[in-house]
């Protein structure tokens, strides 16, 4: 833990005494600056809830807990926290799995693997508002090559209005994130392969077991940790997933790709109901720094 | 089974070669855009390779003034990652010296770098609207550096911890105050993990869209601002997003590819030392 510390520096004091003030002192500056953006807002926005503050209005009168209720009430809100959340659950195992894939036929080393790792990573780094622009090119059903090269497979010229019909508006916000993140996934799981234990896989390979044996029993356990690690903040990003989905579709048609992000944004931006996204924004921001913090106080990222 | 290792290697580079295909092909497609001539840019179907390269595009984005708003994007990412490194690196030196705060410190901090931005974005536009700090660079810098302290603290706080305490000690005994110990001997020994943060932060700052989206208007905005607004309602500048995309993320691809040792820690939160 702590290691071991001087018994004592020139001012014959014991080592700690000047401490805890100097580190107070370290931490106050960050901090400060963390809860004027942080804290300071999420007051703000569980006072305003409690009101009817919308539009250009400047003060709002109390009305208790109306937009809490109506909130529960929104059929829209249900439907974008449903939207986001299957979009988390189809996206998240496919990045694992092909991130995972990825990195195990990667494992090898031979001559050119560094440069590959290094252009396949190059998605993951992009502003993912870009990564949603070019996307939006690729998708482009006159002008893009994704509807050609798909013409090409199934043999005959075909038109996908990806960003227009609402069934396929999902597919196209998919395809953009698994592309931007996959890369993510993968870099992070083929660090974690590398330092899986050698001497144990060649014990288990003489011992004779198989290689999913091997992979359950052995590099499973092994990388589970630093899978956690990267499943938690890849979640997390996709819960509150907007830029890609601004740049596709802002939440079209219709509302059928608005996630809570873009949910919020419209409400809160376009439509000006300040109070209403208020309670959300609260309710959001209890729910998630709890989930985080229990999280993250069960993984071993805090050690 | 020379010849079946050989049918291995050639098959292993088969599929390699595919998949850094498919995984490049929409940037290499960004990139020729760019390079079209306006009316090239809508041929249907598409043409893979621009008949004749130009830098029409990317003229047109210094003629028309848009390049601004990569300097816009510049003067807050960088400005911000210099005050986050520095607020970020004392919080970061008294965590782990100092066990200030203990580990609940260190997760509410962490908890901070999860909560989704539109969610703390939202009071923080009224504020700034009352205070006359948005559209402004003050107010995009401020939060920017609030927005990249719990990176910059959690990734400092492993790299100072690798630095050995004996040095310190030693230092400490010589009669350096705290200050002095953590610029003269750890920074120093922590140097390459501090540039590899504070490039990274750089890095999440350059590429945020939402804060920029929200708090700016016309005097301020960002490279990925500038983006967006070039898919208009009624016509769509293709070749001024893949010239701007390009001239925003080529510079990224340029540092990423030289900070590969530092790469997996900076994007993982330092969960794997790579």
């Amino acid at each position: 833990m702590t290691a071991a510390s001087p018994t004592y520096i020139k001012t014959g004091r014991p080592f700690w005494a000047g401490r805890r003030g100097t580190g107070i002192a370290f931490v106050a500056p960050a901090i400060f600056v963390m809860l004027l953006v942080g804290l300071f807002p999420f007051l703000w926005s569980v006072a305003v809830s409690f009101q009817d503050l919308a539009g250009a209005k400047q003060s709002g009168n109390w009305i208790g807990l109306a937009n809490y209720k109506k909130l529960i009430a929104d059929a829209r809100v249900w439907a974008a926290l449903g939207r986001t959340l299957l979009l988390l659950a189809v996206a998240l195992p496919l990045e694992l799995i092909l991130g995972l894939l990825l990195a195990m036929h990667f494992q090898i080393e031979r001559p050119l693997k560094r440069l590959f790792v290094a252009l396949i990573v190059l998605p993951a780094v992009i502003s993912p508002m870009v990564a949603g622009s070019i996307w939006r090119l690729m998708l482009d059903h006159k002008f893009g090559p994704f509807n050609q090269i798909i013409g090409w497979i199934t043999g005959e010229p075909i038109v996908l209005l990806w960003v227009i019909k609402p069934h396929l508006a999902f597919w196209a916000i998919l395809i953009a994130e698994v592309w931007q993140w996959t890369p993510f996934m993968f870099i992070i799981l083929l660090a974690a392969l590398a330092n899986v234990d050698r001497e144990q896989l060649e014990a288990a390979e003489i011992d004779g077991a198989g290689r999913f044996r091997v992979f359950f029993r052995i590099v499973l356990p092994a990388i589970m940790p630093v899978l956690g690690i990267a499943v938690l903040i890849r979640a997390l990003d996709l819960f509150r997933i907007f830029d890609a989905v601004w740049q596709l579709t802002r939440g079209g048609p219709g509302n059928k790709t608005e996630t809570i992000s873009i949910f919020m944004y419209i409400r809160g931006f376009q439509s000006f109901e300040t109070s209403y996204t208020a309670a959300l924004v609260v309710i959001l921001l209890i729910v998630l720094s709890l989930a985080v913090t229990l999280a993250l106080k069960r993984m071993e990222i805090a050690r | 089974m020379n010849r079946r290792y050989a049918l291995g290697e050639a098959i292993w580079y088969g599929v390699s070669i595919l998949v850094v295909a498919v995984i490049l092909f929409p940037i290499y497609w960004m990139f020729m855009i760019s390079l079209k001539a306006p009316e090239e840019i809508f041929k249907s179907p598409p043409a893979w390779f621009p008949s004749q390269p130009q830098f029409g595009n990317y003229a047109a984005l210094f003629l028309d003034g848009d390049v601004w708003s990569l300097w816009n994007s510049l003067v807050i990412a960088g400005l911000s990652t210099v005050i986050a490194m520095i607020l970020g690196t004392l919080c970061a030196y008294a965590i782990v010296r100092f066990r200030t705060g203990g580990d609940n410190l260190a997760i509410w901090i962490l908890s901070q770098r999860m909560i989704p931005p539109i969610a703390v974005v939202f009071p923080i536009f009224l504020a700034y609207a009352a205070f006359g700090l948005a559209d402004s660079y003050p107010g995009l810098i401020l939060l920017y550096t609030a927005f990249a302290l719990p990176y910059v603290i959690w990734m400092m706080r492993g790299y100072l911890a690798d630095v050995p305490v004996e040095l310190e000690e030693a230092a400490l005994v010589d009669g350096y105050s705290h200050i002095e110990v953590l610029w003269k001997v750890t920074v120093p020994m922590a140097r390459n993990g501090l540039i590899a943060t504070a490039i990274f932060a750089f890095l999440f700052s350059w590429n945020e869209f939402l804060f920029a989206l929200i708090l700016t208007r016309t005097e301020v905005i960002t490279y990925p601002v500038q983006i967006s607004q070039y898919f208009g309602s009624q016509s769509t500048f293709w070749a001024k997003i893949a010239a701007m995309s390009a001239l925003g993320t080529l510079p990224v691809f340029i540092v990423v590819s030289m900070l590969q040792r530092y790469l997996v820690r900076g994007i993982s939160l330092g969960a794997v030392k790579g």
